[in-house]
């Protein structure tokens, strides 16, 4: 049951750029996907361990800007007279390269901000991502500051025995970002579903009695919070290989927010949260885009929200997932009346 | 004692918050598969006690060691990683999984597999996977809770979470359990149950350190009673000296009733 919508989902995702031909439309569903894998990343944080971070979009930027420096190229003077030159390699071995820093700044925000949790790491990874902001801002020599990183190439794939591919066209990128999205999906669901999963449900739970069983927080948060950091890398070297320009605005706050409200909004601890609400807020702007102006959209924007969570207040999964499991148990009492219906229809 | 190794070694262990002293000079010894309990009136610092043992509080002063291994400065999660398991008087479940799902959670120690093998469904981790399954579906029936098994464990009766701590206690695969006020809660009929799990658990080869208000039941579980007041061990020994120890009786009956 649970597959068949997972693949009917794939499927009808798959499907879209068969039958839709606005590359707008396009372009809004490229950058949302990316946005979506995003907001997976932040949910296996916020959604199964109860950390908030709001300095996720640091990790994002941080793999958009490893992504598109090593395809590139740069040459920076170091202190001390040392100068670091590096030749343009493919935009595959950012992809990858963007996964590792990104990680690895999430192992060391991890491991710095869980021995204190909670409203800590909430302000941790908010100043995290602010500092990162203002290196990309000022590093020119490396970053360009405001002037941007521009030209950044296209991802070549290579295929055996076809050659190599470059994903110039809006329709290739966007099997692209699918094809990531439902490998992290795959690797989330896997993860929550594995032992490490449950330690971090238990910790979520009651941390004393995780511990008691032998659970170790500060191993469980940070591997979440480095596979998270890792995933939202991923997702931003897409951004960057796709948009083809970036620049120190990448890690504007606004941009964590959208994925705070994706994932809430959508159910925080469910695997389809993310997708739900993040399809929901990444095009609502395209929808409300030709029939408002600009400052109708953004109240729009907010009362949608308001009334998704005044409605389901647990976000649209759970709360739909409850209700349907509540209708999947009444059968029993449906059936006894229909019965009773039908005798008495027999009896008349 | 009869006993041949002893288990846990509790020495000079004092606990101050402050000026308040909680427990002062604590002696005693468990030995391998012996059922020890340790009473005395509310605040006689046996639940500080427990604390320093698994590691969820540091002595100001003296020593715990487990099988000849030094807790000091030990974490939680490592002295559970020797063996040592305990349960909470309060909160002894995770409320918003079912209850084999919290057996699952139990079962940590017992599941761990690589992460790559866990994400990409390696063999190992997939038959390892349906071990801890069987393991918890198990665990479920031996302490009574088959039916309940996929309810919340939030759910259920206060007696039943108990025993869900338990259940969960033993998915960690303790070589010793320290149980904090298990039958605190529990009716009659549920607390002698109870009992009969508790031997069950040391025929299995498990050392037993119980916490418990209820005298009836320590007294007929126990192989020796430690006795606490106010921080400080005032006697020890099997249950029909203690029964009769005056020292005890004042200390829970006030002076006039120290008659014996």
């Amino acid at each position: 049951m649970k597959l068949a919508v997972t693949i009917l989902t794939i499927a009808a995702l798959a499907s879209f750029p068969l039958w839709l031909r606005d590359p707008y439309l396009m372009n809004a569903l490229i950058t949302t996907g990316i946005f979506i894998i995003g907001a997976m990343s932040l949910n296996l944080l916020l959604g199964f361990t109860g950390q908030l971070s709001l300095g996720h979009i640091a990790f994002f930027g941080i793999g958009a800007y490893v992504s598109a420096l090593t395809s590139l190229g740069f040459d920076v003077g170091l202190p001390g007279g040392f100068r670091i030159v590096h030749e343009p390699w493919p935009p595959a071995v950012g992809f990858v390269l963007a996964i590792i820093v990104a990680g690895l700044c999430g192992y060391l925000v991890g491991l710095l901000s869980f021995r204190v949790r909670g409203a800590y790491f909430v302000i941790v990874t908010i100043s995290f991502a602010e500092v990162v902001r203002l290196v990309a801002l000022n590093w020119v020599e490396l970053t360009q500051g405001p002037l941007a990183l521009t030209n950044i190439p296209s991802i070549t794939i290579g295929l055996p025995a076809l050659g190599s591919l470059t994903l110039r066209t809006k329709l290739q990128n966007y099997y692209l970002v699918l094809a990531v999205a439902v490998a992290t999906y795959v690797l989330i669901s896997r993860l929550v579903h594995s032992h490490f999963g449950r330690a971090m449900r238990g910790l979520m739970e009651n941390e004393t009695l995780a511990v008691s069983v032998g659970i170790d927080v500060t191993k469980t948060l940070t591997l979440a919070a480095v596979i998270s950091a890792g995933i939202a890398g991923a997702a931003g070297s897409l951004y960057a290989h796709y948009i083809r320009i970036i620049d120190p605005e990448v890690f504007a706050f606004i941009n964590t927010v959208t994925m705070v409200i994706m994932v809430i909004t959508g159910g925080k601890g469910s695997l389809a949260g993310p997708v739900v609400g993040g399809l929901i807020f990444g095009l609502l702007p395209v929808f409300l885009r030709p029939i408002m102006a600009p400052e109708a959209q953004w109240i729009a924007y907010g009362g949608v929200l308001i009334v998704i969570l005044f409605v389901l207040p647990r976000g649209i999964v759970p709360s739909l997932a409850q209700r349907w499991a509540k209708w999947r148990s009444r059968p029993r009492a449906a059936g006894a009346v229909s019965f009773s219906e039908r005798d008495v229809k027999e009896n008349a | 004692m009869g006993f041949a190794a002893t288990a846990l070694k509790v020495e000079q262990v004092a606990v101050r918050f402050g000026g308040l002293v909680a427990l002062s000079d604590m002696n005693f010894t468990v030995g391998e598969g012996e059922i020890v309990s340790l009473i005395g009136p509310n605040g006689a610092g046996k639940t500080t006690a427990f604390n320093v043992m698994t590691g969820f509080l540091d002595p100001t002063h003296g020593c715990v060691s487990y099988r000849g291994t030094a807790l000091n400065g030990l974490k939680p999660h490592q002295i559970a990683d020797l063996g040592l398991i305990r349960t909470f008087q309060r909160t002894s479940v995770f409320p918003n999984d079912t209850v084999y799902d919290n057996l699952l959670v139990g079962l940590h120690r017992r599941g761990r597999v690589g992460l790559f093998e866990a994400i990409l469904g390696l063999p190992r981790a997939r038959s390892s996977e349906r071990r801890l399954r069987e393991r918890a579906s198990e665990l479920v029936e031996w302490v009574g809770l088959g039916r309940r098994a996929h309810d919340l464990a939030g759910s259920l009766s206060y007696g039943e979470q108990r025993l869900v701590g338990v259940a969960l206690a033993l998915a960690a695969e303790p070589s010793m359990l320290l149980l904090d006020e298990p039958v605190s809660g529990m009716n009659a009929s549920e607390t002698h149950t109870f009992v009969e799990l508790i031997r069950n658990i040391r025929d299995r080869g498990v050392t037993i350190l119980l916490v418990e208000h209820d005298m009836p039941m320590v007294m007929s579980v126990s192989d020796r009673i430690v006795v606490l007041n106010y921080g400080r061990i005032i006697a020890e020994g099997p249950p029909d000296v203690i029964r009769n120890d005056p020292v005890v009786i004042e200390a829970y009956l006030g002076q006039g009733a120290a008659r014996a």
